[in-house]
């Protein structure tokens, strides 16, 4: 069985957002990046199914769209235990861009797990994933907070309202993962540093595609009034301001 | 312009506020462009309720009921959506910002060759070109988003347009999935679901309980007021990893995002991570012995305290105040 792991370049959570000063873009300069949550997320999973060799998995394999700016985040994806990685050498302009990139790419390559993220934490797209099954004619389960193996058999749990369904999708699919899929994302070893530089990293170049969405401006969230502080001992004020004022009880 | 195509998803036949929101958001932007809204339900949803979406102004109800598409197969869904907004002419395709959403949507702008942005904030800032707002960077950041392709797919951010009524006369129209469910791929094989709780995603109001709760013992008096509020408890990441509350309740960047009217965080210390999934309530209140945390340049009332202390005064001014209207 072979597992692909989609993974997407992202500024690490606790970045600052500025805009540049024409508010056309957020200024990215001196940004930390990082795997994005969930992709670390699903990759941890995939190494762990495949650590039980009853599952089979011999290859895992992290690919994503992106310049040569994305390459330290690929590279710390073999640290953490891919196999080997792919990076399609464009700008990642939308979703639907990025996954006519990667279909093109794995359309030959017979994957029978696609893992994806719920959302990029940057730009919370919510969609590649979804769009990648559909170009690949592939079924997907989205909202996908575990994943078991049983033999030829695959089975997920999908976030539904007020709890989960099981679903057993026919392989090859996609899932698109959420929080639960693993505990905690795994940090790379000395060793696993080391290993990575000799794993293959293929570069290939982009087929032609546009970008359908396209971002034109931005904006500053607006200001938050000062917070009221109501005094501990008189916490039935806060109700009188939440009834009166706030409207809200 | 070409019509509006409102994607109207039940739980268990029924809608829920997230759906009607929808349905007033494309209404509207039909309005503003001089075209037709319809509706689209997939699944069993009786007439009674069906009828329910043309008191938010849409005219046109088409029902695909085929016992096939009772669990949700995210091909099959998306190949009903996408041939109905063909036969129909939709230039815009609407969804609510639902997990099902998330799950079709993308599929559906496939099958359309339409660009797609999710979970948008506001009514679009301009229909040619077409541009729509949403929040990136969980918040962080407000961005205008242009739709470059013929067709578009957008999904409404929960509570970011409201509903209003605005009752017409409507007709219901069934039709066939035109999809061949035999090739379904996806089989539901078993599910869990809590009943008679508030869930998370719908409530009005919700409590929250972090660290600062100091044990799983502490929460009787948060689940107290949730009761008497009608709201939904949750927490913060540790909380939850640390095994005190269920993943479910775990709200933030990570676990869920939520936009309820109401948001009490009780020994939360504002993480920007735990911030992201609550910005969007329309009001914070925050309980944390440290006026200092971060939580209250979030929040819109606070009290530096003990939630210990707090709570007990609390709960019973919420009484005072629900046995007096
Ligand atoms: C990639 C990433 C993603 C994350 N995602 C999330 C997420 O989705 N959701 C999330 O919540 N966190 C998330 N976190 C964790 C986040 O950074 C914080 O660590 C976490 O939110 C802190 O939880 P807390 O406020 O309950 O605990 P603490 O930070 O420990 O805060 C406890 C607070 O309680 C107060 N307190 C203590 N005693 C009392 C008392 N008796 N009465 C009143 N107040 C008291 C303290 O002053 C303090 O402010 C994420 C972190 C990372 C790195
Ligand atoms: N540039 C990219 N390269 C590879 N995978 C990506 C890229 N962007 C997004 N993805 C994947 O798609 C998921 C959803 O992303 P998005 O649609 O951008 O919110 C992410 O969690 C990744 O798994």
């Amino acid at each position: 069985m072979k597992i692909l792991i989609c993974i997407s370049n992202v500024p690490d959570t606790t970045t600052k957002i500025k805009l540049t000063g024409d508010n056309k873009a957020v200024d990215l300069a001196n940004v930390q990046w990082i795997i994005n949550p969930w992709d670390e997320l699903a990759l941890t999973r995939a190494l762990e199914l495949k650590e039980n060799t009853a599952n089979a998995i011999d290859k895992v394999t992290v690919i994503t769209v992106g310049n040569a700016g994305a390459e330290p985040t690929i590279r710390k994806a073999l640290a953490i235990g891919a196999d080997n990685a792919i990076r399609v050498n464009t700008d990642p302009k939308d979703a639907w861009l990025v996954a006519t990139q990667i279909a093109n790419a794995v359309k030959s390559e017979n994957f029978d797990i696609i893992l994806c993220g719920i959302e990029s934490s940057d730009y919370n797209g919510s969609a590649m994933g979804g769009m990648l099954s559909e170009m690949l004619d592939l079924p997907s389960v989205s909202s996908v907070s575990k994943i078991e193996i049983e033999g030829a058999k695959v089975k997920v749990n999908r976030e539904i309202a007020g709890g989960f369904e099981t679903v057993e999708p026919s392989l090859p699919f996609v899932a698109i993962v959420q929080k639960g899929i693993a505990k905690e994302p795994r940090i790379p070893s000395m060793r696993g540093i080391m290993m990575a530089r000799q794993k293959p990293l293929t570069v290939l170049e982009p087929v032609a595609a546009d970008a359908l969405t396209g971002f034109v401006n931005y904006e500053p969230p607006m200001p938050k009034a000062a917070c009221k502080m109501v005094d501990a001992d008189n916490v039935a004020q806060l109700v009188d301001l939440l009834h009166h004022e706030a409207k809200i009880i | 312009m070409n019509k509006i195509l409102i994607y109207t998803e039940n739980f268990d036949g029924k809608f829920k506020k997230s759906t009607f929101e929808a349905v007033c958001y494309g209404v509207e932007i039909a309005r503003q462009a001089g075209t037709e809204a319809i509706a689209l339900s997939i699944g069993d949803v009786a007439e009674s309720e069906l009828i329910n979406l043309s008191k938010y102004g849409v005219a046109r109800i088409l029902t695909c009921n085929n016992p096939m598409l009772s669990t949700l197969d995210n091909q099959a869904y998306a190949a009903v959506i996408s041939q109905v907004a063909k036969s129909e002419g939709a230039g815009i395709v609407v969804f609510s910002a639902s997990n099902t959403s998330k799950a079709v949507a993308p599929r559906v702008s496939v099958k359309l060759n339409a660009g797609l942005v999710f979970s948008v904030s506001g009514l679009p800032k301009s229909l040619n070109p077409f541009v729509v707002v949403k929040k990136v960077f969980h918040g962080k950041a407000f961005a205008d988003v242009m739709i470059k392709s013929d067709v578009k797919v957008i999904s409404i951010a929960q509570n970011s347009f409201g509903v209003r009524e605005n009752t017409t006369e409507a007709v219901i129209e069934s039709i066939s999935a035109g999809f061949d469910t035999s090739a379904i791929k996806t089989k539901v094989t078993n599910v869990e679901k809590s009943t008679g709780k508030v869930l998370l995603n719908d409530a009005e109001v919700v409590v929250s309980g972090g660290r600062g709760m100091k044990s799983p013992d502490n929460w009787k008096p948060l689940e107290e007021l949730a009761e008497l509020l009608g709201a939904a408890t949750a927490c913060s990441r540790p909380v939850s990893d640390e095994g005190w509350r269920p993943h479910s309740e775990h709200v933030g960047q990570t676990g869920k995002i939520v936009a309820p009217n109401l948001y009490f965080a009780f020994g939360i210390s504002g993480a920007i991570q735990h911030v992201a999934g609550v910005s969007s309530s329309k009001f914070i209140v925050a309980v944390n012995t440290d006026k200092e945390a971060p939580i209250f340049q979030a929040a819109d009332y606070g009290i530096v305290g003990d939630v210990q202390k707090v709570l007990p005064p609390l709960i019973e001014a919420v009484k005072k105040l629900k046995s007096e209207v």
